[in-house]
């Protein structure tokens, strides 16, 4: 007998489901679930991290990935401007900024600046101690994607747009301002939201400043608790932390997705 | 009576890359007059006309308008501009503001009016063109020849002493160009100097003081539409009038087909 294809793709995907299914009850029944509660979800381990893991660790977390995003998106915006410009000194500084930055990792260049720029300038300090020097580390690194991603928005926008504002009288400026950018940032809110996602765990990195009590971040914060319980639940707290912000925010590029595909 | 020509063309060239687009153009418009230009694709119709506000850098020859040299490299092209309407084939409005806002920014920002001056302004002009209850709609909520009518609003608003049409009814559907067209009969009878680009013979036909048919980068021949439509001097005019007049009469053995044995 003949199987009609339709009979064909409901074998094969149930079969897919079965096989789906038995590894994960394979895995789930062959793994040592008493050991493993025991190391990482120990909730008397959990319930001492708290409040300090929200009121410093989750707020200092949230605090560095702000700064250095507001930090980053401004430079990353004179960069787009740069590299679009039409003077080719100002095209060839932005490109080399970019292609040095996304090259680096971000810890390295986070080092540099922690370290470096005290070592270039021994009489000034970057203000705002661990803060300061944290928007600038890793807003460095998020500038360079950032600059990319508002130029491909700046360049969706339909060259008409400039040239209608210019035939008002519009300079190139006043046109930039009042007609291409807002249109160009509606057009890369989804894209800089998952920048802001890459940010937040990038600012696990800032242990290697050497944080206090007062600046310490989440992993940061996870880890030490590990130490002094001797135990990784600590690390699994942190996770679930990470996720609160980052979470809510990929929900939010979805929907703006989904609302920038409707008004087309 | 002013005696300056509106626009005064004298020796227009323009080349992108090795292409040659203009090749020596002379031509002037005179207050209050309306030129349609009419020629096949490619002939360098459009880039005449973004020469004169300088869309496109012409590579040689001096563009006046209202007696300002706009090909001084010294002009202040902004100014200018500020004097010349223009209206696109893809209307180019603007999508993140609504009609009231597009008819009103430049009038804000460039001529520094106040809100209420230029809401004022932008009511009488959207009047003008039958769109005052679409003040609050955003571009996308329009159909073409609505975007097209607040573009013409748009320009106006400016008080321009020249408008420039880009091909305005090229992208519109067939039953929208009317009412863009009426629009710009309408300034036409008010005394609005106008330079159209256009694929619309009929309203070249009926609305324009002359006609200039372009090809190839060249004025083949201008004159009063009865001249130019009615008994045309040039081969090409006549060709290029045969095909857009009568498309349904061109034969095979024109196009070099060999349909039928």
């Amino acid at each position: 007998m003949v199987m009609s294809r339709r009979r064909r793709q409901r074998i094969v995907r149930v079969a897919g489901y079965v096989v789906f299914a038995l590894v994960i009850v394979a895995a789930v029944s062959a793994a040592d679930w008493g050991r493993l509660s025991e190391a990482f979800f120990r909730l008397d381990v959990a319930g001492s991290m708290f409040p300090q893991a929200i009121t410093v660790a989750l707020r200092n977390t949230i605090a560095y990935t702000l700064l250095a995003f507001v930090f980053g998106l401004t430079v990353g915006l004179v960069l787009a401007l740069m590299r679009l410009s039409s003077i080719l000194p100002y095209r060839w500084l932005a490109t080399a900024y970019i292609e040095l930055f996304r090259g680096l990792p971000a810890l390295l260049v986070l080092f540099m600046v922690g370290y470096g720029v005290p070592l270039a300038f021994p009489d000034r300090e970057i203000p705002g101690g661990v803060y300061g020097s944290v928007t600038v580390g890793l807003g460095l690194t998020a500038a360079a994607y950032m600059a990319e991603t508002i130029r491909a928005g700046i360049q969706a926008v339909p060259k008409g747009q400039l040239e209608a504002a210019r035939t008002l009288g519009m300079s190139h400026t006043r046109a930039m301002i009042s007609i291409v950018l807002p249109q160009a940032f509606r057009i890369v809110i989804p894209p800089l939201t998952n920048e802001i996602i890459l940010l937040t765990k990038d600012t696990s990195l800032v242990y290697v400043l050497g944080v206090t009590s007062t600046t310490i971040e989440l992993t940061k914060f996870a880890g030490d608790a590990l130490n002094t319980r001797v135990n990784p639940t600590p690390l699994v707290v942190a996770g679930l932390l990470y996720l609160v912000i980052t979470l809510p925010l990929s929900q939010l590029v979805r929907g703006l997705e989904r609302r920038a595909r409707r008004e087309r | 009576m002013n005696t300056v020509s509106t626009i005064e063309i004298a020796g227009l060239h323009k080349s992108f890359g090795r292409l040659e687009v203009l090749r020596g153009i002379d031509l002037s418009v005179d207050p209050g007059e309306v030129v349609c230009v009419i020629g096949p694709s490619g002939s360098g119709k459009s880039t005449l006309l973004r020469c004169v506000n300088l869309l496109e850098e012409p590579s040689a020859g001096t563009i006046r308008v209202a007696g300002v040299e706009v090909t001084d490299p010294d002009c202040d092209i902004d100014a200018v501009r500020r004097g010349i309407g223009m209206v696109f084939q893809q209307f180019n409005l603007f999508g993140h503001l609504t009609v009231r806002e597009n008819v009103t920014i430049a009038q804000r920002r460039v001529l520094k009016r106040s809100r209420a001056e230029a809401g004022r302004i932008a009511t009488v002009n959207l009047d003008r063109v039958g769109l005052a209850d679409k003040a609050d709609a955003y571009p996308a909520q329009l159909s073409g020849g609505q975007q097209q009518r607040v573009a013409i609003a748009r320009a106006l608003a400016m008080d321009p002493q020249l408008m420039l049409f880009d091909e305005p009814t090229s992208a519109l559907d067939p039953e929208l160009v009317g009412e863009v067209l009426a629009v710009m009969r309408g300034l036409a009878a008010e005394g609005m100097t106008m330079l159209v680009v256009t694929h619309e013979m009929a309203f070249a036909r009926e609305v324009a003081a002359r006609v200039v048919f372009m090809d190839d980068g060249v004025i083949v021949e201008q004159g009063p539409p009865a001249t130019v439509f009615g008994s045309p001097r040039e081969g090409r005019t006549r060709e290029f009038l045969h095909r857009v007049l009568e498309p349904t009469r061109v034969s095979e053995t024109e196009i070099g087909a060999h349909l039928t044995e």
